[in-house]
């Protein structure tokens, strides 16, 4: 009985007390947010994540490394009905499929984010990169090419052109491509011929996807397949390739931040977007709080603060001219964003909603053709 | 049978725990193979009326399942599972996907096209509560019951609740599309938002309806001797029909996406609407369910009968290679005097201890091709320098990587049972004349046989399961079903795919330890003493 009493007070004054947690500001005191880890999380913590806390001394924020898998992740979550992030960093196409599948929540940007500086709302700061209804962008970063200057072969001029790539008796050596077909079948198809802007019309039909498959059987035995962004640079810094792709951020650690011999190949570098979805249900309090700090982590100083730690260009226009210099080496930090009009003289934009419905198809024929 | 209940209430907190943790979620997982309630829950309308097309006229289908598919799709796109379902279909027939997208951003648009006519002839229609009194009235409890339910099996949702509105029997009688759209509203509105049905405007869905009933000459000639609420707005529409738009809704959803005129699209739609399919388990076997039955994919699709094939032979090497490598290790241990051998089952442990990711990571740095078996054998002159061995972004580098961390678990077995082997039988064939080989081939080597199948059996099974280190050393001809497994788990999200190639999996491990226990004996295997 006594137990009983015991646990009836405790209780309640359980519930007095969340109820004047709520009364405080209806905020959650503590957030789960999910990243990639490594360098990139670094930049956030340092960028977003350090002032934010500094602003609002009771929060707490932990952060879990499950950006890799988030999409299986957060749908195993909500069968379970125990969202536990309340913050997610995805790619755009995983954002997109987050969305597609109920699991992220839709956001009205102008309501959510916030305001540039000079007064130019978020949806027109953002523009075109608002690709999801549930997507916040916060960087672009771009697949590109890295190659090893000592390995080009004497007399040979530095390659320039992305088709190097398919040139191996100009440029002998191993390549590393990503194990899946995305950006793999638009260079094949880039360098089969294809005009830029065909490229997708090229790639929708049997024909096209056999020819970039053909295109690339021509390199197929010097081909090394990786499936974890540090595996090139790693690859490029033992000399086991001669070029290959990553993501842009890797390629500038291992030549300005580790001095590696490898220069980077801009030509029909892949942009794409990362960026944060909210999980869909998410209890009021803790989507207070997600919120508050989405407004303050995605504003344009913020964004632009993130460049200081990684070569990744901030999404919003009103950021790019505040990007400044490295916050370690002191290096103009401009120069190696992929989105700097010397780097973006050849681009080639990834077509979102061409890859959410051939991906599967693609993917399948892909898979067939590596593993003959 | 008392003692034995009693046993079995001493077993019980395990046997639950077991069962609830265990065998529960992994049925769950396996059952999604074969689960396909996603169709049938979010397109019921549809589906019941697609059953009644016959697809091989090539013909799309007739305005009665476009119009079951727009009731439909505007309650899916209100709980957001249009998207999921396209999501699904798309896994059969590419571009599915932005199809269900597309349209449901423009099923709205679509509504209109008979709400702003509908509104400038009867300027009621406006009104939020004059729909809620001319819907209203008595004797559509079963129906509001009806919709109740299949609302919830689409939007997996409790929709139990006070809703506030009944449907007017008599109204359900003569507009029948309209009482559906409008239902369905009332209790989205009601349960899912809640609000009051009376004061909220009803979905665009419901204008789009009423334009289908009044297409029906009975339903006109129905409205024009109706004196219930809302006579004179419905008769005013039915006057007026001339200003609704001409075309049904298959121009409609036609003209939004010309997709959906394409006869292949409603035949993926219907050979995938049953709730349960085969469809993942002949995926999984390079064969797809086609409207003409089932076939074989194209050559150039074909990729999971090849995977596990290679699995099961790659497994079986890499079980060979260990019993070869493993044999002569645990005979030492066991042999050899007690100090020593207690350093050398350290060094056998020892990388038992050590991360699977850092062992297989390490391997990358020896076999690499300027790793330091490459470096070592150029050095001493073996090798080319131009011509390096490949040993690893292959087969041979999964077999070198996973012999090696798979080694252990048939070290172990082999041991404890060789420790068993009294030494006085061998010394005894010896001297009854047996040479050296003879007393270890026909006196030892059969004692230690079950040390070898209990050690086969664990690192069998562990390598047909294993993807971390084929993926890391494997590059393309060196990885397994399970790395396919793992990618439509975590990244296409195909998960029914998944669960059909795990079953598979499970059945061939299970197929073949019924052959080891017919041929070995299962009896014959040992972990220890």
């Amino acid at each position: 009985m006594q137990l009983i009493k015991t646990l009836t007070a405790s209780t309640a004054m359980l519930v007095v007390a969340t109820g004047a947690a709520y009364a405080d500001d209806h905020m959650a005191s503590d957030m789960t947010l999910v990243s990639w880890g490594g360098a990139y999380q670094n930049s956030q913590i340092k960028a977003y994540a350090e002032p934010y806390m500094e602003m609002n001394p009771g929060v707490s924020i932990t952060w879990d490394e499950s950006s890799n898998e988030a999409v299986a992740k957060l749908r195993a979550m909500n069968e379970a009905n125990n969202v536990t992030w309340d913050l997610v960093d995805v790619v755009a196409a995983d954002a997109m499929r987050l969305c597609d599948e109920g699991l992220a929540m839709e956001i009205d940007p102008d309501e959510v984010l916030a305001d540039a500086p000079d007064g130019t709302s978020a949806e027109d700061d953002f523009g075109d990169l608002l690709v999801s209804d549930c997507f916040i962008p916060q960087i672009v970063y771009s697949t590109t090419f890295g190659y090893r200057e000592d390995m080009v072969p004497a007399g040979t001029p530095a390659p320039t052109d992305i088709c190097a790539l398919f040139d191996t008796e100009t440029y002998p050596g191993m390549r590393s491509l990503e194990k899946r077909p995305i950006n793999n079948m638009e260079w094949a198809l880039l360098c089969d011929g294809v005009a830029k802007d065909e490229v997708y019309s090229v790639l929708e039909t049997e024909e096209g996807q056999q020819r970039a498959l053909d295109k690339l059987a021509t390199i197929k035995d010097s081909v090394i397949w990786w499936s974890a962004g540090a595996d090139t640079p790693q690859l490029l810094a033992d000399g086991e390739v001669f070029m290959g792709s990553t993501y842009n951020g890797r390629l500038f650690s291992a030549i300005v931040e580790q001095d590696q011999p490898i220069a980077m190949l801009w030509d029909a570098q892949v942009f794409d977007l990362d960026g944060w979805i909210i999980p869909a249900g998410l209890p009021e309090d803790r989507l207070n709080r997600v919120l508050d700090f989405v407004k303050f982590a995605t504003d344009t100083q913020r964004l632009a603060d993130q460049a200081k730690y990684i070569s990744y260009g901030p999404a919003r226009f009103s950021s790019a001219p505040l990007v400044g210099k490295h916050a370690e080496l002191g290096i103009d930090m401009a120069p190696h964003m992929p989105t700097d009009p010397e780097n973006a003289k050849n681009t080639f934009l990834y077509n979102y909603e061409f890859w959410a419905d051939y991906r599967d198809d693609i993917d399948a024929k892909f898979q067939a053709w590596l593993a003959q | 049978m008392r003692q034995k209940m009693r046993a079995l209430m001493l077993v019980a907190p395990l046997l639950i725990f077991v069962v609830v943790t265990f065998i529960v979620p992994i049925l769950s997982m396996l059952f999604r193979s074969v689960e396909n309630e996603i169709v049938p829950n979010t397109i019921p309308g549809t589906v019941v009326a697609l059953s009644e097309w016959d697809g091989s006229t090539g013909q799309p289908p007739h305005e009665d399942v476009y119009r079951n598919l727009y009731i439909d799709l505007f309650k899916a796109e209100e709980a957001k599972q249009h998207t999921r379902l396209g999501t699904r279909l798309n896994y059969e027939q590419t571009g599915v996907s932005s199809l269900f997208r597309t349209t449901g951003r423009s099923l709205d648009d679509i509504g209109e096209l008979w709400q702003d006519p509908l509104e400038a002839i009867d300027p009621n229609f406006e009104e939020g509560s004059f729909w809620f009194e001319m819907m209203s009235g008595t004797g559509g409890e079963g129906f509001l019951e009806q919709r109740r339910e299949l609302m919830a099996a689409m939007s997996d949702e409790n929709m139990s609740g006070d809703v506030g509105f009944v449907p007017s029997a008599e109204i359900i009688e003569m507009l029948p599309w309209t009482a559906r759209a409008y239902t369905d509203f009332a209790l989205w509105a009601a349960i899912r938002d809640g609000d009051t049905v009376a004061e909220e405007d009803p979905w665009e869905s419901v204008y789009g309806a009423l334009g289908m009933d009044l297409t029906n000459p009975d339903t006109v000639s129905a409205i024009n001797s109706y004196n219930g609420a809302g006579a004179s707005a419905l008769q005013a529409a039915a006057a007026n029909i001339d200003q609704l738009p001409d075309f049904g809704f298959r121009e409609a959803f036609t003209q939004e996406d010309e997709d959906w005129g394409n006869a292949e699209v409603w035949a993926t739609i219907k050979l995938y609407s049953p709730s349960m399919t085969p469809g993942y388990f002949l995926n999984s076997v390079d064969m797809s369910l086609t409207p003409d039955g089932v076939k074989m994919k194209p050559d150039n699709q074909q990729i999971y009968t090849t995977l596990f094939t290679r699995t099961l032979v790659m497994a079986l090497i890499i079980t060979g290679s260990c019993i070869l490598l493993g044999y002569p290790v645990a005979w030492l241990l066991a042999n050899l005097p007690m100090r020593t051998a207690s350093i050398l089952m350290i060094l056998v442990l020892l990388p038992f201890w050590t991360s699977l990711l850092v062992r297989t990571s390490a391997w990358k740095v020896l076999l690499q091709q300027q790793g330091v078996i490459n470096e070592i054998l150029v050095w001493l002159g073996f090798v080319d320098d131009a011509d390096r061995l490949i040993l690893m972004n292959n087969a041979t580098g999964t077999v070198i990587a996973m012999t090696h961390i798979l080694l252990p678990f048939m070290i172990l077995p082999l041991y404890s049972v060789m420790k068993t082997i009294p030494p006085s039988y061998q010394r005894a064939a010896k001297s009854l004349g047996a040479t050296n080989w003879t007393a270890f081939w026909r006196v030892y080597f059969p004692q230690s046989v079950p040390g070898i199948g209990a050690g086969s059996i664990l690192v069998f099974i562990l390598a047909i399961g294993y993807y971390i280190t084929p993926e890391i050393v494997g590059g393309t001809d060196g990885v397994f079903i399970s790395n396919r497994i793992a990618y439509h788990i975590s990244s296409s999200l195909n998960w029914g795919l998944a669960a059909a190639l795990g079953s598979i999996l499970l059945v061939v491990v299970l197929g073949l330890y019924w052959c080891y226990d017919k041929i070995v004996g299962i009896d014959n295997v040992k972990l220890g003493g």
